[in-house]
């Protein structure tokens, strides 16, 4: 009876063969995917490396104090910095309110419901959606219509850029939050709308301003929503309803020209925003990393 | 009791109300069918609830004892798709009626829940939050308030040197009788907990039995639990559950020693559950 | 507590309770009509060059703002041509990332080297463009096409995609930095997709004597397809609509080219660059919303997929 039962493979050599191919393979694979993380690694120490060498050689005073100025005359970026400052934050404070309210509802209010799902799917969509389109978008919506490129238009562009953001971690950090804790709130008595407010919303405050800054971090980069909206400005200037400078814009305009002055402001200028935007990632990591 | 309460001999703004002599009820259930969607978790239930008297139910799990508490402060609520029907008077209304203020009913009747749910915010905050949610207290009165309920909650002593330190730090024991504290600091007149201490060590556990022993003098009192002893311990009276049925209540004593009820016999002895 | 108070708190708080809710419900509706008036904007704006030119709008290889005929064929063609070629080469590398996150690196080493391939996502991509046209542009044009014309460009039937001119820009260049710029999205999806496979299984796996590569490929895998897909069509939605390092890089050319080392252009990158060039109202600026429009469906139709794959929760 026992020759009729399938035993450990009795052909040693040919286990042994076969062991060792998959060994191989599992090997070249390892190498393969150690290689591809290498490259990753590599681009990335690349690009920085890039910045640095270009870009430290524009790092003066000037650069922070004065405004653009024509070739050859020792310009700086000034209005570029605070144009990226102004649209930034104010993007920011127009477009977290409606990304805290919209990822609420769908936390709070809609988990399941089909208004909710359409909502959760559209907003979904709008985060990866290419921003040179919200730029045509604000274009036809505001810029058009209201005679010319303005700061506020800007504003307006990244604003629709952060919706999007904060609603995604809005609603997945209070998702995360036990209906226990809910029910404990309600159960003393308080409105819903008060356990959102001072409870959840404190339970949830570090993710959610987690996704706030690293959607601020993304809209201090962008440079293809601005090109039809704020449009860019060579002067100085506060005036929300005129053109507007910003940094990624200058940089764009600067490091494709021929003048070897603007080409290095541009160097300097990708190193400030990559080194501001890196930074901010840094920082939400190490506060995430901080509160755990 | 707006007449009571100007008097200013209350402590905390509580003044203790005067023992009632005769043994009222305080709730009384009738008839009461619950439905999680087309699923009956209630069928039929009646039970008194005395006033100020510790009322344990005891069933095995999914008997629908912990139901019963989420529907007497209107948990149920909260879920769409869950619905009671039936009678449910505390002081002559109906508190299952549609038209019940659901926030002011919760202050009436608080719950304290089988885990510690501390809020991220400061021990005197966690008090505080509640308290402010239907009272404006100036700051000495609250600061009165909390150490009132901190007291009764058996907790004072253990946390009067760091009020304003994250009640997160607490050990679990200590959350929960927060949380109690917390429910106290309302001044609800019933007090509902679903399985308080089953997440707690055993000497956390007879700190809060001796605390509900105490509360009970001030406080109607409904408490589930799986823990037969514990039911023995606190309850005047013990209600037992079964696949949604209330088969028997009793008291204590009575229940656990001579049961009317077959089924009760069975799982008081151990028999199934 | 008397009567009065509580009933005038008891209102205050149902109407907070009412205000909060329509609040929420309102914001949210604000998304959906949003998204409509994209859409009904790059129509509208569109609307001229559409009836102008009809259904050859796309099929035209045209632009000509002299004779003011457009046709968007070509831009199409490059968006979808460097999307593809993109993934090509970003895949296999980001898959390769990701299994080295989940299950080949050592733990002290994880979290470091993750934050360092999800860094690569924050770079703004006017730097990628930057970096592209002068680091990339320039090894292209000195070594690397050089050097694929005299060898791959001779062989048969594939040598005529590698031959022409060794601009640097191009193409297969705008490909490159695209490929580079979706790697960390999607092996970061891929990775967050990964971690979802139950241990169990996987040590069932190990247990039967797999090794790592095995657990990859017949457990890990075939488990998290669908989100693995989604978390391509999600790069490729980056890599359709991606417009600052294209344009730095792509050449610029309103032509299809027949070698991949050749100039063009992609949809982003002509709206980008002819925007500011064209006046109010006129039927080069419809087109331009036109070709918007059409991004937006091939967008939105990628997205649309990858959000179906993708499993709640790791929608990066």
């Amino acid at each position: 009876m026992s020759a009729t039962v399938p035993g450990p493979a009795k052909d040693m050599t040919a286990a042994v063969a076969l062991g060792r191919r998959r060994m191989r393979v599992n090997t070249i694979v390892k190498v393969c995917c150690v290689t591809a993380t290498a490259i990753g690694l590599i681009l990335l120490a690349s690009i920085l490396f890039t910045l640095l060498v270009r870009g430290v050689g524009g790092l003066s005073l000037t650069v922070f104090t004065t405004s653009t100025l024509p070739p050859g005359s020792n310009g700086g970026l000034l209005n570029a910095i605070v144009g990226t400052l102004i649209q930034t934050v104010l993007g920011a404070a127009i477009g977290t309110p409606i990304g805290l309210m919209v990822g609420t509802y769908l936390a709070e209010y809609a988990r399941d419901s089909a208004l909710g799902n359409t909502v959760r799917f559209v907003s979904d969509i709008l985060l990866s959606a290419p921003s040179i389109l919200i730029g045509l978008f604000v274009y036809q919506l505001v810029v058009s219509p209201f005679g010319g490129f303005s700061g506020i238009a800007g504003c307006l562009a990244l604003a629709l850029i952060v919706i999007p953001i904060v609603v995604r971690t809005t609603e997945d950090m209070l998702t995360l939050i036990p209906s226990t804790l809910r029910e404990a709130v309600i159960g003393l008595g308080a409105p819903k709308w008060k356990m959102i407010v001072l409870v959840c919303y404190r339970v949830a405050r570090q993710g959610i301003l987690t996704g706030i800054l690293l959607a601020v971090a993304r809209i201090s980069g962008e440079t293809a929503p601005l090109l039809f909206t704020s449009l860019g400005n060579l002067n100085w200037s506060l005036n929300l309803s005129k053109p507007m400078a910003s940094l990624p814009v200058t940089i764009y305009q600067y490091a494709g020209s021929a003048f070897q002055d603007w080409v290095q402001l541009a160097w300097t200028g990708a190193l400030l925003i990559t080194a501001a935007v890196l930074a901010v990632n840094i920082a939400v990591r190490a506060l995430l990393r901080g509160g755990k | 009791m707006s007449a009571t309460m100007d008097q200013g001999h209350s402590f905390g703004g509580v003044q203790a109300r005067a023992p009632i002599a005769t043994d009222t009820t305080k709730i009384s259930i009738e008839n009461l069918d619950f439905f999680y969607n087309d699923r009956r978790a209630l069928k039929n239930v009646g039970l008194l609830l005395p006033d100020r008297q510790v009322t344990g139910i005891i069933g095995p799990s999914g008997c629908g004892k912990s139901t019963l508490l989420r529907v007497l402060n209107r948990m149920y609520d909260l879920y769409p798709g869950q619905r009671a029907t039936g009678r449910v008077m505390m002081e002559g209304e109906n508190i299952i009626s549609p038209d019940v203020d659901l926030n002011s009913l919760r202050a009436r009747i608080g719950m304290v829940f089988q885990k510690p749910t501390p809020f991220p915010m400061t021990i005197y905050e966690n008090i505080a939050f509640g308290v402010k949610l239907h009272e404006k207290l100036s700051k000495p009165r609250m600061d009165e308030r909390v150490e009132w309920s901190l007291n009764r909650g058996a907790l004072w002593g253990e946390v009067k040197d760091r009020l304003h330190t994250s009640a997160m730090g607490l050990s679990g024991g200590q959350q929960q009788r927060l949380c109690i504290a917390r429910t106290i600091a309302v001044r609800p007149e019933v007090i509902l907990l679903d399985e308080p201490t089953s997440a707690l060590d055993p000497i956390s556990t007879l700190k809060i039995e001796e605390l509900i022993d105490e509360l009970k003098n001030d406080f109607t009192i409904a408490i589930v639990t799986h823990n037969m002893q514990q039911a023995a311990r606190c309850a005047d009276q013990v209600a037992f559950f079964y696949l949604g049925e209330m088969v028997e209540v009793a008291p204590a004593a009575q229940l656990f020693t001579a049961p009317r009820e077959k089924r009760t016999q069975d799982y008081v002895t151990g028999r199934f559950g | 507590m008397s009567a009065t108070t509580a009933t005038a708190s008891r209102r205050s708080s149902s109407l907070g309770d009412t205000i909060f809710a329509t609040v929420a419900k309102l914001s949210g509706i604000f998304v959906l009509a949003v998204l409509g008036a994209i859409i009904a904007a790059l129509v509208i704006g569109g609307s001229k060059a559409i009836i102008a030119f009809g259904p050859g709008f796309l099929t035209s290889d045209d632009w000509d703002p002299v004779h003011e005929s457009f046709g968007a064929l070509v831009p199409i063609f490059g968006t979808i041509v460097t999307a593809i070629l993109a993934l090509a080469l970003a895949v296999p590398l980001a898959f390769g990332i990701a299994f080295y996150l989940t299950e080949l690196a050592p733990k002290w080493l994880r979290r470091p080297v993750s934050t360092a391939i999800e860094l690569l996502a924050a770079v703004p991509s006017i730097i990628y463009g930057m970096w592209g046209f002068f680091v990339i542009v320039p090894i292209m044009s000195q070594y690397v096409q050089p050097f694929v014309i005299d060898t791959i460009g001779e062989w048969p039937l594939i040598g005529p995609f590698f031959q022409g001119p060794p601009f640097g820009t191009g193409i297969l260049t705008a490909a490159l930095i695209l490929a580079v710029m979706v790697i960390p999205f999607i092996a970061a999806t891929m990775r967050d997709v990964f971690e979802t496979v139950p241990a169990v299984y996987k040590e069932s796996a190990y247990g039967v004597g797999c090794t790592t590569w095995e657990v990859m490929r017949s457990i890990v895998i075939p488990y998290t397809r669908a989100s693995v897909v989604g978390g391509i069509m999600l790069g490729l939605g980056r890599a359709l609509g991606e417009t600052m390092a294209v344009t730095f890089v792509i050449g610029n050319t309103n032509r299809i080219a027949s070698s991949l080392f050749g100039p063009g252009n992609t949809i982003a990158s002509i709206v980008a660059l002819e925007f500011p060039e064209s006046e109010t109202g006129s039927l080069k600026l419809s087109s331009l919303l036109a070709l918007g429009l059409v991004l937006f469906m091939i967008a939105f139709i990628v997205l649309a997929i990858s959000r179906t794959l993708l499993k709640p929760g790791l929608k990066a």
